[in-house]
C-alpha cells in the first residue's frame, strides 16, 4: 500500500447513497426527498443518526424559493437529541470538506454529509443568474447556458475542441449512464437542437431534482464500517475571479491549483468523476487535471445524465468512492464546481487499500 | 492527537447603520476585512483561506454572494467557504474558520460575516409563504413573542425586566463607536412608552435592521507570536442543532443551547461559568432573551435569570456584564450579528474594547443562535494561551 496522507488523520468515504434523479418531484417536499437517502446511507454502515460525530449539509435557498429552507430539511436527519451540525450554502462537496476538516481536528470520528436540490419549482436557468455580480451582471439576466456557450465558443476558437468532439462527450456520458439506475437520462440521447450555439441540448445538463449523502469516518472506525474504504488522501478547493473577462475561459487555473494541493499528480489516476454540467467544461477540466484517454471519465454518466444542483458535486465524490468500495478503482479523482464557467473548483483524491 | 491552539489577532467592523448607500456589498465587506488586516498588521498575501457567512441570500437578493465577493476579499487563488446556519451563522462561520487552523489545514484564515439589509427587506425575506409548513408569522418577532410569554409565565418574572435589558444595551451602545443605534436621549421611561409590536415585545425592545460587516483574522501559535497586539485565544467552541418544531421542544430553554454551552465549558475547563467568565456577548435580538439565555447558558438557575438582570448583575459595572458592546438590540446586520458577538468577546480579552472595556476581562463568551431557536454557536476566548 503506497498511500500517503498529507494530513493528521486518515479519513475515508465509507458509504454513499443517492436518490433517483428526476425532472420533477412535485409530490415530494425536500424533507421527503432527503430522508430515504439519509436512511439508506446510514443503513449501509449500521450507524444511527445519534452516533454520528458531525453532520453537515449543502443546499441553496434560491432553489427552494424561500429563506432558511435547510432548517426544515434538518428534520429529516432526526436531530434529537441535539447534534453537532453545520450547513454550507454551496454544493454538498464543500459540506464534505467542512466535515473532513472537523474530523481532522479530532473532535469527531464520523460525519454525515448530505445535499439536495429541487430545480423543478422554478426556471433554473433564470435562478442561476441571481448568483452573478448584482450591480453589473445580474440585471442583464445572462443565463447559465449562455455563459457556458461563451466558454464553449472560446474553446472552439482556441482550437481545443469542436462541435463533433463535444457531441461525443455528451453521447459517451449518456451511454455510460445506462448502467446507473439513479441517472435521469440513460442510453443514447440525440444531440438535439442548439440551445445557445455552439451548445446543443446534448451538451447541456438536464434539469434535475435529487439528493445525495455520504458518510465519512477516520482510521480504524472507517475500516470497521467498510470493507474497502475510499481514503481521501488529498482534498482542496480554490476560487477565481468572478468576472468572466478576468479569466481565461479555456483553462481552469483553480482546478489545477486544487489538484496540485490535493496531490492528484503524484500518482496514476484510473477514474475521474468530474462535475462538468456542460460537455465543453469536461474539455477544460481534463486539461487542468491532465487526464489522458486511459482514465475512465464519468463512468456514472456525470452531470450530463443527472444534475441535481447542489448535490451534483457531492455525487461525484460519492460515485468515485463507490467504485473504490466495489474494487473497480484504486485511485480516483473527484471534482465539484460552483459559479459561472467553473469559477470555483474542489478536487479530491480517493484511494483504496491495495493488497 | 492535539489541536493547534487558535488565536484571534485581527478584528475589523464597519460602523453599522440603517443603510450604507455609499458602498456596494463588496465595498462593505472589504472595509471590515481591511480593518482586520490593519489590526493584525498583515496583508492579503498572509491570508491562506477565506470563510464567509451571512443569513439568507434573499436578504440582498444575491445567490451565493461569495462568488461575486471573491475578488473584493482577496480570495482569488485561495480556498473560500460559505457558511449559512440562519441567525447563528456569524458564530458558525468563525468556528469553521477556527477549525481550519485547529486542524492545521491552514495557518492564517480571514473570516467575515455581513448583511446589507438595506438592499432588501428582511421582514418579508423571512416571510415567504411555504405550502404545508408553518410560516414565520411576519418576521422573527411574531415567532419569538409566544416563547417570551411562556418564560414570563413559567418564572413569574415581572413585566419590567425586558425594558431594563433594552435600556442597558442601548446605553452600552453609546460607548461603542461601531454600534448602529446611538440613542443619547434614551431613558427607561422612553423604552416602556414605546409601542407594543408583538405583545409583550415593545418597539424599543427589538433589534434594528442594519448594514454592516465584521471580520476576524485567526491564526496559529506562530502567527500569534508575531501579533503586534495581544491575541485572544480560543479556549472552546461548539455548535449544536435541534429541529425547529416538535412536540418535545422547550422553546424557552432549548436543549441544543444547553448542550452547546456545556461542550464549550468542558473544552475550556470551566465549572462555574457565573464566576469564571468575565464578560458575555449574548445574542439578544429581543430584550427578554437576556434572562432566558442567562438560564440556558448556565449563568443562573432555572427561573432565576431575570433576577440577575433586575439586580444589575448584567450591567457594564455588574459582576457579569452582558453585551457591553450594546449587543444585537443596538446593532443587527443579521448575518454578521453572531460574529460581532464572537469578535466583541475577543476584543474584551485583548483589552481593545475601548470605552466599553470591562476591566481585567480574562475570559469572555460569544454566543449566537438562529432559526426557531434551533441552531447554536458559541465560543469562549481568553487572554492566556490555553494549556494542555
Amino acid at each position: 500500500m503506497a498511500r500517503t496522507s498529507r494530513h493528521a488523520r486518515d479519513v475515508a468515504v465509507v458509504a454513499f447513497a443517492q436518490s433517483d434523479h428526476r425532472r420533477d418531484t412535485d409530490e415530494l417536499s425536500e424533507v421527503e426527498m432527503v430522508m430515504p437517502v439519509l436512511h439508506r446511507v446510514l443503513a449501509r454502515t449500521g450507524l444511527k443518526a445519534g452516533e454520528i460525530g458531525f453532520t453537515c449539509s449543502g443546499s441553496s435557498d434560491y432553489l427552494a424559493g424561500r429563506a432558511f429552507s435547510f432548517t426544515m430539511t434538518l428534520d429529516g436527519v432526526g436531530a434529537w437529541p441535539p447534534i453537532s451540525e453545520s450547513h454550507v450554502e454551496m454544493d454538498g462537496a464543500w459540506a464534505l470538506y467542512e466535515a473532513w476538516v472537523k474530523i481532522q481536528t479530532g473532535e469527531a470520528d464520523t460525519a454525515l454529509v448530505y445535499a439536495y436540490g429541487k430545480s423543478s419549482p422554478g426556471s433554473v436557468r433564470d435562478v442561476m443568474t441571481r448568483q452573478l455580480d448584482p450591480y453589473y451582471l445580474a440585471p442583464l439576466w445572462p443565463d447559465s447556458v449562455a455563459l457556458a456557450a461563451l466558454q464553449a465558443r472560446a474553446l472552439i476558437d482556441a482550437g481545443e475542441t469542436d462541435e463533433r468532439a463535444l457531441a461525443a462527450i455528451g453521447a459517451r456520458s449518456r451511454t455510460s449512464a445506462e448502467t446507473n439506475p439513479h441517472a435521469q437520462l440513460r442510453g443514447p440521447v440525440p444531440q438535439g437542437e442548439y440551445q445557445v450555439a455552439p451548445l446543443r441540448t446534448g451538451d447541456c445538463p438536464p434539469v434535475s431534482d435529487g439528493a445525495a449523502a455520504v458518510i465519512l469516518a477516520a482510521g480504524d472506525v472507517a475500516r470497521g464500517l467498510c470493507e474497502r474504504p475510499a481514503w481521501i488522501t488529498g482534498i482542496d478547493h480554490r476560487i477565481e475571479a468572478h468576472g468572466l473577462g478576468l479569466r481565461d475561459l479555456t483553462d481552469s487555473v483553480s482546478t489545477r491549483l486544487a489538484a496540485e494541493q490535493a496531490g492528484v499528480f503524484e500518482g496514476t489516476v484510473d477514474t475521474a468523476e468530474l462535475h462538468a454540467p456542460f460537455s465543453s467544461q469536461e474539455v477544460v477540466l481534463r486539461k487542468a487535471l491532465r487526464l489522458g484517454d486511459e482514465v475512465d471519465v464519468n463512468p456514472s454518466g456525470g452531470a450530463l445524465a443527472a444534475h441535481p444542483v447542489m448535490a451534483a458535486g457531492l455525487i461525484r465524490i460519492g460515485e468515485a468512492a463507490a467504485r473504490i468500495h466495489r474494487g473497480e478503482s484504486d485511485r480516483a479523482v473527484a471534482h465539484a464546481t460552483s459559479g459561472p464557467c467553473l469559477q470555483q473548483n474542489l478536487v479530491a483524491v480517493l484511494e483504496g487499500d491495495r493488497t | 492527537m492535539s489541536k493547534e491552539p487558535v488565536a484571534v489577532v485581527g478584528i475589523g467592523q464597519t460602523k453599522h447603520v440603517a443603510a450604507r448607500h455609499d458602498v456596494s456589498i463588496a465595498g462593505l465587506v472589504r472595509e471590515a476585512a481591511v480593518r482586520a488586516l490593519e489590526d493584525a498588521e498583515l496583508t492579503w498575501a498572509d491570508i491562506d483561506a477565506v470563510v464567509i457567512g451571512k443569513a439568507p441570500d434573499f436578504f440582498e437578493g444575491v445567490m451565493m454572494p461569495e462568488l461575486y465577493l471573491a475578488d473584493a476579499l482577496g480570495a482569488v487563488g485561495k480556498p473560500m467557504l460559505r457558511v449559512h446556519t440562519a441567525g447563528s451563522v456569524g458564530g458558525s462561520t468563525a468556528l469553521v474558520a477556527m477549525n481550519l487552523v485547529a486542524a492545521r489545514v491552514h495557518r492564517t484564515v480571514l473570516t467575515l460575516a455581513f448583511e446589507k439589509q438595506s438592499e432588501s427587506n428582511a421582514m418579508w425575506g423571512l416571510s415567504l409563504p411555504v405550502p404545508f409548513q408553518q410560516p414565520l408569522l411576519a418576521g422573527a418577532g411574531g415567532f419569538f413573542a409566544p416563547h417570551v410569554r411562556a418564560y414570563m409565565r413559567r418564572t413569574g418574572a415581572p413585566d419590567t425586566v425586558g425594558s431594563l435589558v433594552a435600556y442597558k444595551d442601548r446605553r452600552n451602545a453609546l460607548k461603542n463607536p461601531y454600534a448602529h443605534l446611538h440613542e443619547s436621549d434614551i431613558t427607561l421611561e422612553k423604552v416602556q412608552a414605546s409601542p407594543m409590536l408583538w405583545d409583550p415585545i415593545r418597539y424599543s425592545e427589538t433589534c434594528p435592521s442594519s448594514d454592516g460587516a465584521c471580520a476576524m483574522i485567526l491564526t496559529d501559535r506562530e502567527g500569534a507570536a508575531r501579533s503586534p497586539r495581544p491575541p485572544a485565544w480560543v479556549h472552546g467552541g461548539a455548535m449544536r442543532s435541534e429541529p425547529t418544531l416538535f412536540a418535545g421542544k422547550d422553546f424557552v430553554s432549548p436543549q441544543a443551547g444547553k448542550d452547546c454551552a456545556a461542550d464549550v465549558y468542558r473544552q475550556a475547563g470551566i465549572s462555574d461559568p457565573r464566576r469564571e467568565i468575565d464578560a458575555v456577548e449574548m445574542y439578544v435580538p429581543f430584550s427578554w432573551y437576556e434572562p432566558m439565555w442567562l438560564e440556558n447558558l448556565g449563568f443562573a438557575a432555572e427561573g432565576e435569570g431575570w433576577k440577575l438582570t433586575e439586580a444589575g448583575v448584567t450591567e457594564l459595572d455588574g459582576d457579569l456584564p452582558v453585551n457591553p458592546s450594546g449587543g444585537v438590540l443596538s446593532t443587527n446586520p443579521i448575518g454578521a450579528s453572531g460574529m460581532i458577538r464572537f469578535a466583541e468577546a475577543a476584543l474584551q480579552v485583548r483589552g481593545q474594547a475601548g470605552e466599553h472595556q470591562i476591566a481585567d476581562a480574562r475570559r469572555a463568551m460569544g454566543h449566537a443562535y438562529g432559526g426557531g431557536a434551533q441552531f447554536f454557536a458559541m465560543w469562549l476566548v481568553g487572554a492566556e494561551q490555553p494549556t494542555g
